[in-house]
């Protein structure tokens, strides 16, 4: 490591530390609704600006549909935008979402990840965010507090960067870290603009220079700009490359698209999306010094999903299970199952996969859960199969 | 650029991103005067240069020139007929395109 | 007439220059286009449109041709006003902290754009009290999309929603009062216009941009091919129905309520719904009742409009 610098230890909530975060980005424009569990957010950012820490224009519109569509405005405007979300307040910016990306205005996006009605369920599950799974954004997932502060400074760099110019989202698992007070080591404030300078937006509205943005496009352009966009995704990973290795320099914490755990020489492979990931990390740890051979994976970015990294990383293992916190209705399994099948398939890997459907609405997802699916994984290996495709974990019957 | 991309000599590359016109506005390429089926003709003798022909033009297709008197600019004019209607002194005559 | 500054007296005080460019798609005798084409002559300097989707949106953005001379933004059918409170926030915050000019902001939608689909957003607009002028053009009806029924329609009239059917004659619903919704959350100026009085639309448009803090102009903007008559007819059209009281011209400025254009012999209603096809059902003996209950209407709203005006209040 080049230079680290002086870090401060505390401890705060997910969603203080996100907000802590964002201020320390000396964010322009914060646009948001209330809903549990992101509302921490925007409270803290709203006394932040109150009490002059900020110096920035909160916003607190009148339907999460009216907040990201002030959150583009302001970003095609130049400002450095951030708003937070979760569960029906997403399902109500979709429409919205696809304009953010498709009309390349960076923003910065905390989703306090929450179960959709019906019926109404305000704990934690993963079927907000993949609702917007195809929306053109960048979505990384934070599997601790400390990743959900490290996350969103680096979401802000990644998708203003003028090779992206995309919306970020980062998702914490709603009150599992949105409001779980986890230790939390923070940079010094003057460290932040030497990571993150101002947004720098080479298409800033400009009377002086009339443009036209959101123009209608018909059949002879259409795919064209969407193809654009897909592009502008898959120039994600080398630019991520850039900004952990230049995020490491300042925290000497490194973030890699994919995160694991013993995965080298490993017979089977869990992977998870967020929080899950510390639960099971946990477990394998002492499975391993039991002699199980098991490791443990968790996407830090989902979408552009990292496919090499993965098809790497499982190509050896003789079983995989895929953790899902969602799920297709009517289709294979969850999404991040159906990806994984994908592909493994595309790259000639030939193994066994099993989907755990779980923690749908807050079911408690706890470390003797955690050891069955990794024994299961590890038995799946050793037999060569698994007796079912998709399971629902722990589902009275 | 944008001559290319009306012949259609472009890959995706080539375009602007997010499909954004700059700088605009750029529809003056774009002659909607083909549309016309009838066309205003003034009659210069009866011109008052009150101008209203000029204001209600949907198309900026009525010129105002330095004296106030106006000219028809047949690039654009759709042949609507407003001007010949709010003309107070029967000025403008619509006639059918030949 | 007011006492009120006037920034344009005559025709020949309209400024030549147009931000408004030819070559857009708009029908021909479009009333919107004369709409569009009157409020930026109207501006005082850099400004930003925000488009909600519409007819104005689709036919001037058509890519890569675009009318604007101005900065133009679309995102969707219903935000219009939410854009522009992001786009006057950001260009506020950017100025204070980065230095720059700020300019003005004018969100643009239809009948259809306001008072139904983006009612929400404009409400949270207007409440906030970002800096901003919403213009909505109302022809009456969804044009966009095939001449569908809109909260702005009129009672009686037939859209391709409310057709003039053998046992449901047109739309049965009276049409919203945008001015006094927007009143009710305590803006400092709303004003009605017609395109065939340009010189109080502009003095509006102008003298809404001054004001500091949210302000709304709705301009009435007859449809061609929506209500159904010849194209040259779109200026007469409005002008009807200011003369028949149809669309009475007001502003509300300072907690009073001003009538514009004083229509003390007002023309019959007939002589309005008569050129437009959409209302020939009305003029039928079997549905008199409906023309009837019309003309109640709009003889109702005037004298309302001259007891507020008497008595210096504001709706």
């Amino acid at each position: 490591m080049a230079r680290v610098a002086q870090v401060r230890k505390t401890a705060m909530m997910g969603d203080e530390a996100v907000a802590y975060a964002v201020k320390q980005a000396d964010v322009d424009v914060v646009a948001a609704y209330p809903i549990t569990p992101q509302t921490i957010i925007v409270e803290r950012l709203s006394e932040y600006v109150a009490d002059g820490e900020l110096n920035a224009s909160f916003i607190q519109a009148e339907s999460e549909h009216s907040a990201i569509s002030i959150c583009v405005g302001a970003s095609l405007a130049g400002a450095r935008v951030f708003t937070s979300t979760a569960s029906q307040g997403l399902a109500l910016m979709h429409e919205i979402l696809h304009a953010a990306s498709s009309m390349r205005a960076p923003m910065v996006m905390a989703i306090a990840n929450r179960a959709l009605n019906s019926p109404l369920n305000i704990h934690c599950d993963h079927s907000d965010v993949m609702n917007a799974r195809d929306t053109g954004w960048i979505h990384l997932f934070a599997t601790d507090v400390q990743e959900a502060y490290d996350l969103t400074l680096m979401a802000f760099r990644l998708g203003e960067d003028r090779r992206i110019l995309l919306p970020v989202s980062v998702n914490l698992d709603g009150f599992i870290l949105s409001h779980s007070v986890e230790p939390l080591e923070v940079l010094p404030d003057h460290e932040v603009p030497e990571f993150l300078p101002p947004k720098d937006y080479p298409y800033a509205i400009d009377p002086s220079r009339p443009a036209t943005y959101g123009a209608m496009a018909l059949p002879d352009t259409y795919m064209e700009f969407r193809l654009q966009l897909h592009e502008a995704l898959q120039k994600v990973p080398s630019v991520w490359g850039e900004v952990s290795r230049s995020f490491e320099e300042v925290s000497g914490r490194r973030y890699s698209m994919v995160k694991s755990f013993a995965v080298d020489g490993s017979d089977a492979v869990v992977v998870a999306l967020g929080s899950t990931y510390g639960t099971l990390k946990h477990v394998a740890r002492r499975l391993r010094d039991e002699g199980l051979r098991v490791g443990v994976a968790s996407l830090t970015m989902y979408r552009p999903f990292p496919e090499d990294v993965l098809a790497r990383m499982l190509g050896d293992v003789k079983a995989v299970v895929v953790m899902d916190r969602a799920y297709s209705y009517g289709g294979l399994g969850g999404p991040l199952y159906t990806d994984i099948l994908s592909t493994l398939y595309r790259n000639g890997v030939e193994i066994p996969v099993l989907n755990v459907v779980y923690g749908l609405g807050g079911r408690d997802f706890t470390v003797r859960d955690a050891e069955e699916v990794l024994r299961m994984a590890a038995e799946g290996a050793e037999r060569g199969g698994f007796p079912e495709k998709v399971v629902w974990w722990g589902v009275r019957r | 650029m944008l001559e290319k991309i009306i012949r259609g000599e472009f890959g995706y590359e080539d375009l602007p991103p997010a499909a954004i016109i700059s700088p605009s506005p750029t529809s003056p390429s774009y002659k909607t005067g083909v549309w016309r089926t009838e066309k205003p003709v003034i009659d210069p003798a009866k011109c008052v240069k009150c101008l209203l022909c000029w204001v209600f033009c949907p198309d900026m297709s009525i010129k105002r020139l330095e004296d106030d008197s106006v000219k028809i600019d047949y690039d654009y004019c759709k042949g609507c007929g407003i001007c010949s209607e709010v003309c107070p002194t029967k000025a403008i005559r619509m006639v059918e395109e030949v | 007439m007011s006492l009120q500054a006037r920034y344009y007296k005559t025709v020949k005080d309209i400024p030549r220059e147009d931000l408004f460019a030819p070559g857009h798609r708009l029908c021909a005798g479009c009333g919107a286009a004369i709409a569009v084409k009157l409020a930026l002559k109207a501006t005082r300097g850099p400004t930003v449109v925000v488009n909600a989707t519409g007819c104005v949106e689709v036919s001037t953005s058509m890519f890569p041709y675009s009318a604007w001379g101005t900065p133009w933004v679309h995102v969707a059918f219903e935000n219009a006003a939410a854009v522009a409170s992001g786009i006057v926030e950001a260009s506020r915050i950017l100025a204070r902290k980065r230095g720059g000019e700020t300019y003005d902001v004018i969100a643009l939608a239809g009948d259809g754009g306001t008072f139904d689909i983006g009612l929400q957003a404009l409400s949270g607009a207007l409440e906030r009290g970002h800096k901003l002028l919403y213009i909505c053009y109302d022809n009456e009806a969804y044009m966009n999309t095939g001449i569908q029924r809109s909260g702005a329609t009129p009672t009686g009239a037939a859209t391709t929603t409310s057709p003039a059917g053998r046992v449901i004659p047109g739309k049965r619903e009276r049409k919203k009062n945008l001015v006094e919704i927007a009143l009710a959350h305590n803006i400092p100026y709303a004003a009605t216009a017609s395109i065939s009085h340009p010189l109080d639309y502009m003095n509006k448009v102008r003298k809404a941009l001054e004001k500091d803090g949210p302000t709304l102009i709705h301009v009435f903007s007859p449809c061609t091919l929506g209500w159904r008559y010849p194209p040259s007819k779109t200026i007469q059209l409005a002008r009807l129905a200011v003369e028949t009281r149809y669309f009475p011209i007001y502003e509300v400025e300072d907690g009073r309520l001003r009538i514009n254009v004083r229509v003390s012999r007002p023309k019959p209603l007939e002589e309005f719904l008569k050129l437009q096809r959409r209302f020939q059902h009305l003029l039928k003996p079997e549905n008199k009742h409906i023309l009837e209950s019309l003309k109640r209407q709009v003889e109702e709203n005037w004298s309302r409009l001259l007891k507020l005006e008497e008595a210096g209040v504001r709706p």
